[in-house]
Order: structure tokens, then sequence, then C-alpha cells
């Protein structure tokens, strides 16, 4: 997953230095905060044993080997922010010191595996591990499925930018100028080998670290475990509203705000017609010219499986409101609060699950 | 079924791992053309060089950049030996294989027909094979000459001088000095297993000893991070990192980054 220089255009460089340089900042600011002169010294460690964790070649089922990152590990003991950086730095390491990996390709491959691999890992491990106890068989699971979704999540914004590159980089007679492959084979060519074997590397080696720092050092499963120092003691669901950030729920509510924005968008999002937007001329034109078509007619399958669901909100803009930003900013509340409701009911299910547990 | 299990590969890619600085620092000792220059201008340099071809979209002006690095490398005392076996061998292998279908399923004017006709080679599709390889080739070649002719801690300078933080400065040079601590911990802990095993481990042993080693390499890499911000504690830090910068531009400086720049310029001038 490593994308060597001359692998990736100039400008998708840019961009994804830029998305890293973001990453990093974000992350830098957050641990200052939090972790002060302590920081300089744990992460540099850290990131030196996540470049050692890269050179374990582990047996995987098969017969065949594969090598973890160690993102998993970063982002179960680190938290987030600490991976974003630690694993940065033994990347910068590989692409500088050992020509794994290109320099002018670091920002992106960063922004695959440091940003994207360590979020992927935080918040699947911190929501398959919610409330369960440090020496619990479900954090054990939680880091296997992190592990394996953040290696698989990273390849796969690694396929897209490789993907996109014969679409947007190519020369007057059609050359691509640098990875030749469109997404259409880059897409499955990367995730195959990811989603059958590297996946499962990063799954193991998550799995079995969390199995053996909870007999071992269970201190440092602590930081992201939800679980207050003191004690064995949970945060309730009424703690939990009440640390909420205040900034995040007024970031949502400015988000919904400005929902209606996408009103002034003129024309329709590439695949996401109707069977009637389809039929219309210009998409017809969009779709033949791009699959070189003379012609694009309506497919056949989309026509019959379009009438399955009627939605209760089409478009954004429920039946009975005729104000089209009112109907996106209702539908922006109801699909607020729609997932709201389920993550409370599941809190709900979670709770009793317990008590009924510690009644036993 | 890998019969080699992971230890030995694994202990041997540690061994590389310390190797590798060694061969670097004798060749950054020797009295070359790169080892001449003031570090800041290799980095810029070779860096403009690598943009450069980034940036160039014709394979001729990416076949003459490759040229010119196996000039800088002849000049700069480092051995194509080591060069092939280090870069051109393993980027053909790895690139190679990454390119070769693209010959065949890029769409274009084609050239030939194999297979009875299933197959057919484009023009396209054998030029931007050529081009990827060739590129990504000379790229790695730059990079690697940069990596041999300079010593880490000056690379570190050098990226510090051009405005790289305090704190990223500090966690590089630490991170590179660590590696090596834990890989030969890493390393050690291996080999004392493998002295004591008699037989073969199946595959799932192998996983869950590879998961036991790495756990205590952790708790070890925890407890090394204390012992340092205790040392460094006790020698007056307060989380404000001092990075000595001495080096100092001399006239063959000033004309080696005027030569890099003014090829790189004309490197993406005429292959844009």
């Amino acid at each position: 997953m490593h994308i060597p220089d001359g692998y990736l255009s100039p400008s998708t460089c840019a961009t994804l230095y830029a998305g890293s340089v973001a990453g990093w900042y974000a992350a830098l600011k957050r641990l200052k905060r939090s972790l002060l002169s302590r920081l300089v010294p744990l992460i540099s460690v850290f990131a030196a044993f996540a470049f050692v964790v890269m050179m374990f070649n582990l047996p995987l089922p098969g017969g065949t080997t594969g090598h973890p990152v160690g993102v998993t590990v970063a982002a179960i003991v680190l938290g987030p922010s600490g991976a974003i950086l630690a694993i940065s730095i033994a990347l910068a390491i590989q692409a500088l010191f050992f020509g794994d990996g290109g320099i002018t390709t670091l920002g992106a491959n960063c922004f695959n595996m440091a940003i994207v691999g360590s979020l992927v890992a935080y918040a699947s491990y911190r929501l398959i591990a919610a409330g369960a106890a440090i020496a619990s068989k479900r954090r054990i699971a939680a880091a296997a499925v992190a592990g394996y979704l953040a290696i698989n999540a990273s390849a796969f914004v690694a396929a897209i930018e490789l993907g996109i590159q014969p679409l947007l980089f190519h020369d007057a007679a059609g050359t691509p100028l640098y990875a030749p492959y469109p997404l259409s084979i880059a897409l499955p060519a990367i995730m195959i080998g990811h989603l059958s074997f590297a996946g499962l590397a990063e799954a193991v080696i998550s799995a079995g670290l969390v199995a053996y720092l909870e007999v071992a050092d269970p201190k440092l499963l602590r930081k992201t475990s939800g679980i207050t120092v003191g004690g064995e003691e949970r945060l309730g669901a009424a703690q939990l509203t009440s640390a909420f950030p205040r900034r995040l729920w007024l970031a949502v509510a400015l988000l919904m705000l400005v929902t209606p924005v996408g009103i002034l968008a003129t024309g329709k999002a590439w695949s996401e017609w109707s069977p009637v937007e389809f039929a219309a001329n210009g998409s017809k034109a969009q779709v033949a010219a791009a699959a070189t078509m003379s012609t694009a007619t309506i497919p056949v399958g989309m026509q019959r499986l379009a009438s399955l669901w009627t939605a209760p909100f089409p478009a954004y803009a429920p039946a009975f409101v005729k104000s089209a930003a009112f109907g996106y900013l209702l539908s922006a509340m109801f699909g607020v609060g729609f997932v709201l409701a389920v993550c409370l009911l599941a809190q709900h299910c979670l709770d009793r699950r317990r008590s009924a547990g510690h009644s036993l | 079924m890998n019969h080699r299990g992971f230890v030995a590969p694994t202990m041997m890619g540690f061994a590389q791992a310390l190797s590798r600085p060694l061969m670097s620092e004798e060749i950054a000792r020797r009295r070359g053309l790169l080892q001449a220059l003031d570090p800041r201008v290799r980095v810029v340099g070779l860096l403009a060089l690598v943009l450069a071809d980034t940036f160039s979209r014709r394979l001729s002006i990416v076949l003459g950049l490759c040229a010119l690095a196996v000039v800088i490398a002849v000049l700069s005392k480092v051995s194509i030996g080591t060069l092939a076996k280090r870069v051109w061998l393993i980027v053909l292998v790895f690139t190679g294989v990454i390119a070769l279908p693209a010959i065949f399923v890029t769409p274009g004017d084609r050239m030939a027909t194999l297979a009875g006709g299933s197959l057919h080679i484009t023009r396209q599709g054998l030029t931007a094979a050529a081009l990827l390889i060739a590129r990504v080739e000379t790229a790695v070649t730059f990079t690697t000459l940069l990596i041999l002719c300079t010593p880490w801690a000056h690379v570190l300078k050098a990226l510090h001088s051009f405005g790289l933080p305090n704190e990223l400065t500090a966690m590089l040079a630490m991170t590179h000095r660590y590696v090596f601590l834990l890989v030969e911990a890493a390393g050690q802990m291996l080999e004392s297993r493998q002295s004591r095993r008699v037989g073969r481990l199946t595959a799932g042993e192998e996983r869950r000893l590879a998961a036991r080693t790495v756990g205590v390499l952790l708790s070890k890499s925890i407890e090394l991070s204390n012992d340092v911000y205790l040392a460094m504690q006790s020698r007056g830090f307060e989380g404000e990192v001092r990075v000595l910068s001495d080096f100092s531009m001399q006239p063959l400086d000033y004309a080696g980054l005027f030569a890099f720049l003014a090829a790189s310029v004309a490197a993406v001038w005429i292959g844009r």
C-alpha cells in the first residue's frame, strides 16, 4: 500500500499533502493540549514501534504471509491523534531513510494509512468495544475487526487515488501518464489482496496484541476504553450526553441550516439519476460521452428496480412542503433525529443487557 | 504451507535494516560530488529532480533524468552495482508486474495481436507501461542517492532549516534512533525464542508468538518513552526543542544548487 513516486500526478500528490497537513495540524494541536512536553518521546518511540511492527512477516491462513501496519494498535493505545502522528512519522522514516514509499507520494501514503486508517480503526474499535470491560473478549474481537476495516479502508482510498489517474491525466493520444489502470481494474486488483490477506495480518496482530495487553499491561488499553481510571465504572448514558461536546452540537445545527445551499447546484450528480432523469437529453449525452456510445438508453434493470421502494421524502422534498429550502432543512432534521434515535435505542438496549448481566 | 515460518524471514529483515545505515554512513564519508555539497543543496536539488521527474510527461525526458541520476551516482562514488541491486532490480520487478498488464488493457492503436486475437498490444499501453517504470526507477534512484550520500542527522538539519517544526524534527530524529534500538530488541527476542525451540511451530503458534513478541515490544516501547521523558526532564527539557544548524553555503554549493534547479526546470519545461 506504500505508493512509490511516479504513480500519482503532481496535483493528486499536492491535494493529498494538503489533506495530510490538515490532519497533522489537528492531531498536533489536540495532542499539545493534552500531553504538552510528554508528546515528543511518546510519539517518537511509538513511531519506532510501528516501524518495527511493519517488519513482522505474519503467517496467514492459506500458507501465505503478510505484514501489519500497526495503525490499529497505535489508535487503540494512543488514540486517533497520537496514531496519526506516530504512523506518519514511521512512514516518513520509511520513505526518507529506507526508500519505501515515495517522497512526492508521502502525503498520499500518510493520508491513506495514518489518517484514514487511524480514524477508521479508532471509530470501529470504540463502537464495537463500547461498554466492554478491559479484560473482555469483545475488545479482542473489536481490535480484530478494527484492524481489518482500517487496512481495507486505507486500501480502498489508495485504489481510488490510483484508479482516477488514467481518467484525469492522459496525453492527447489517450496514453495514461501515471498509474495506468482505471477504477474498474484498480479497485478489484487492490481490494482482493487486502480483503483476503493484508487485512487479516492487521486483524491478527491487533487482536493478539489486545489479548496480550489485557493480561500483561491492561492500563495501556484504558485511554481509549471509555472507562474511568478510578474504578471499572463506565460513563453512564446521562454523563455521556452531558459530556458530548457542545461545539459538535452547534456544528451539526449549522450544517443542517446550510443544507438548502444544495439547491443552488444545477444538474444531477453522476450516477444518481432516476429513470426519468436518465431519459433527459443532458444526462443521456453525458453517459454516451463517458461510455463512448453513440446513444444511451435507460437500462432495463434500472427501470425494473426503480419502483421497488418509494422514499417518504423523495429528493429531500416531502410532498406536503411547498418550499424547497424548508424541505431540505426538514429532511436534514429528520435524518439527524433518526440517527440519534437509533443510537439512543442501541444505547438503551446495551444498558438493559448490562444491568441484566450484573443482576445475575 | 510456508515452511520457513515467520521467525527466520523477520529476523532477516531486521538484519538488513540494521546493515543499511552502516552502508549509508560509509558512502556518505566518500569524497564525491554530492558529498561535497551542502546538505541543504542536496535535499533541495534532488527533491527538485524528483518533482521534475513526476511533472515530465515525455518518456525521453524521464529517461534523460534517469541518465542524469546515473551520472550523479558515478560522480558521487556510489557503485552502479549497489544501485542496480538496491533500486533498479527491485523497482523493475515490483513496478514491472504492475505495469505489464497495461500493455494489453489500455485502449488505443493496436501494434500486435497475441493469443489468437484475444490479446492486443497497444501503442498507448506500451508507452504508459514504459513511462511508469522509467519514472519510478528515476525517482527512487534520486531518493536513494540522497539517502546514501547524506547522513540522517544532516537531512533532518536541512529539513529543519527549511521550516520543519522543531517538534517534528525532534520526533523524526528520536524515532530514527529508537527504530534501531527496537529492531535490535525484537531481533534478540526472536533469537532467544528460536534458540530454545525444538521442532517446528504450527502457523497458529507462530501467530501467537508474533503477537506476544509485539506485545512485549510495545510494553518495552512505552517504558522506554517514559525513561526518555524522565531523562529529558532531568536535563531541563520544558517542551521547547532546539536544533543546532551550522551549515554554511560556499560558491560550489550555489553552483550545485543552480545546476540542480536549472536541470529540473528544463526537464519540466521540455517534458510538459
